[in-house]
């Protein structure tokens, strides 16, 4: 008799649903890694999710709790009204770069300023996916999209955003942090930022961030494989990877 | 409980704070500002939200979020505000979720001024935001009422699950008169069972407003409107005087009401047959009552501190009974009692019984 051991399962947070993502789109890996995170820090009961517009609106769909669908770029306000009614309850939001970076920046920029005790998985695939591949805020210079047919011009497109270093800059976020979900290693790394955030807000810190590099096989018209490496070549020299900021309870405190 | 003098913004705050406001989300503009700074030092010291919002688009969306729980959430603003909020209204009224909504009114279009005015009319009640839906608003007269009202749209928005906007114009927003506040209602904070607050112990909750395929969207929608035909049936509001023997009626809401209501008394006094019709919700409106004046009455005159937008719903009400004209300043411009007075005349004038018995043509009266 051979025993059986399981070493790989489907975690409790993520439901039985089929995902609507195209083959080789690494949302699939950053739902898994923030289903499995939720599971292990066992607040996945007083979890509230806030979706996104863009690709990742049916997250609710695949990850096990309860969820709200906000308006483009609305979700970090969305998350503010939620986290300020259920102080004790884990607020996440889950955005992509057309949703955050572009029309959502104002809402992520303040929610972090206020020190709003949230965590935002920010995935950047440097592409507006779900309307078919144009251009976004993180595009980076030559990048050819659907409305940037002859490549990103910064002259006359302008530069691709850094948001983490922007929101690092905020004295009420207390962790933000970029990585990329194109190889094992980084992915490793991804799950343990998402844990860091998470561990954060629930000691009530402030606002956390966490920027995953990702990839759009179907609209930067590469193979999965090639996509991946295209993370690599192009994406981290403009975003580069790292913890930007781990600051604990470190939030200053204003005199007087 | 006394009466004090009080007002109007700050009066509709407290009003909200008894009626167990647990979040307020809001952003400074004129003539409402009042109500944000009041509820910036009661709300903390309460225990319960407040956050002054980056934008009026961030304010509604936390309002958003805060509804999602069941809680008690408002937000307040004026029409350039309103505008902005329009998105997160319609996202409110596509969740079915409850919420206030504060409009003091000022003159519009564009940045416009800061006096009172009723330019808002039409996009409150029209629809509020993009798709297909209306909120349920209500037009206090006085302080005391919008006090009253205030208390009135946190039970409609809860037992609805809807979209209350109470809407305000600048004069009694920053007016004051004597009024009582209501005593401070006893609420446990519990989550309704559509409510989300995390799925321990249940399967997880979704609440959105994406509905992809034509047909689920379009039950969604048939069930909205069933929602609004229950609640046209059942609140519609409105006060009168003088309706019992008028030849002409006055139509009038809000601060323009009592303009009309002054003016109302003085046609009376030079032996005028004239009453005054105060639509209380202006949706629903309350058709119900007008179209059964309809049949008495010689003629309607709409009073409005715009250029004529509640005249379509009075039109729609009274139909081909009656002839309905309308008289009123714009620009946040204020009529006097007796500009009105003169309307009431013109039209009393121009709608005589003609010989053969057939009511004159209507003609549009403007000043």
């Amino acid at each position: 008799m051979i025993a059986e051991t399981c070493v790989y399962e489907r975690p409790v947070g993520l439901t039985a649903a089929h995902t609507h993502y195209c083959p080789g789109c690494t949302h699939g890996i950053a739902h898994r890694l923030t289903a499995e995170t939720l599971e292990e820090l066992g607040i996945l009961g007083r979890t509230i999710g806030v979706a996104s517009v863009g690709c990742s609106v049916f997250a609710y769909n695949y990850i096990a709790c309860d969820f709200v669908g906000a308006a483009h770029g609305r979700a970090p306000a969305v998350a503010t009204g939620l986290k300020r009614v259920l102080p004790d309850r884990i607020i996440f939001t889950y955005q992509g770069d057309g949703d955050l970076a572009s029309i959502g920046l104002g809402e992520v920029l303040h929610a972090a300023a206020r020190g709003e005790s949230i965590t935002v998985i920010f995935i950047n695939n440097a592409i507006y996916g779900m309307t078919g591949g144009q251009m976004a805020p993180t595009s980076p210079p030559g990048m050819v999209t659907s409305s940037s047919p002859g490549g990103r011009n910064p002259q006359q497109m302008g530069y691709p955003i850094r948001v983490s270093e922007l929101v690092a800059q905020m004295e009420g976020a207390v962790y933000v942090a970029r990585r990329s979900l194109h190889n094992p290693t980084e992915i490793r790394k991804a799950k343990k930022a998402l844990h860091l955030a998470f561990e954060h807000q629930i000691a009530g810190h402030g606002f956390t961030m966490v920027e995953l590099l990702s990839n759009c096989p179907t609209n930067w018209g590469l193979t999965p494989i090639e996509s991946l490496r295209w993370i690599e070549e192009r994406m981290i020299p403009v975003f580069p990877l790292g913890e930007l900021k781990n600051v604990g309870g470190g939030r200053l405190k204003v005199e007087g | 409980m006394t009466r004090e003098l009080l007002k109007g913004n700050e009066a509709i705050a407290e009003a909200a704070v008894r009626a167990g406001l647990d979040a307020y989300f809001g952003y400074p503009i004129t003539p409402q500002t009042e109500l944000l700074e009041y509820l910036a030092r009661r709300m903390p010291e309460l225990g319960r939200a407040f956050v002054q919002a980056e934008s009026e688009v961030a304010a509604i969306n936390m309002v958003y979020g805060a509804a999602c729980t069941g809680r008690r959430v408002m937000t307040s603003s004026s029409g350039p505000g309103i505008s902005l909020m329009q998105e997160g209204l319609s996202y409110i009224a596509g969740a079915e979720l409850p919420a206030v909504v504060v409009d003091v009114m000022r003159g519009g279009p564009g940045l416009g001024n800061i006096a009172a005015c009723q330019s808002d009319y039409f996009q409150v009640t029209r629809s509020a935001g993009h798709g297909d839906f209306r909120p349920l608003t209500l037009a206090p007269a006085t302080i005391q009422e919008a006090i009253d009202l205030t208390g009135l749209a946190f039970d409609l928005a809860e037992r609805y699950r809807m979209l209350v906007i109470l809407l305000v114009d600048g004069n009694l927003g920053q007016m004051m008169e004597p009024a009582e506040s209501p005593p401070f209602r006893q609420r446990e904070p519990s989550l309704p069972e559509w409510a989300l607050g995390g799925a321990e112990g249940r399967p997880p909750r979704i609440i959105t407003s994406i509905y992809l395929q034509p047909e689920a969207l379009e039950r969604h929608n048939l069930a909205l409107q069933a929602k609004l035909a229950a609640i046209a049936e059942r609140e519609q509001r409105s006060s009168g005087m003088y309706l019992e023997d008028a030849d002409l009626i006055v139509v009038a809401f809000g601060s323009a009401a009592r303009v009309a209501q002054n003016a109302v008394e003085a046609a009376r006094a030079r032996g005028m047959a004239v009453g005054l019709f105060r639509p209380i919700t202006l949706s629903p409106f309350p058709s119900r009552r007008l179209a059964r004046l309809a049949p008495r009455a010689r003629a309607f005159l709409v009073v409005e501190m715009n250029a004529g937008q509640m005249i379509e719903d009075v039109r729609l009400a009274v139909g081909e009974r009656a002839p309905v004209r309308f008289y009123g300043r714009m620009g946040g411009v204020e009529m006097l009692p007796d500009e009105v007075v003169q309307a009431i005349e013109q039209t009393m004038h121009d709608t005589r019984v003609t010989k053969n018995g057939a009511r004159r043509l209507d003609v549009e009266v403007r000043s």
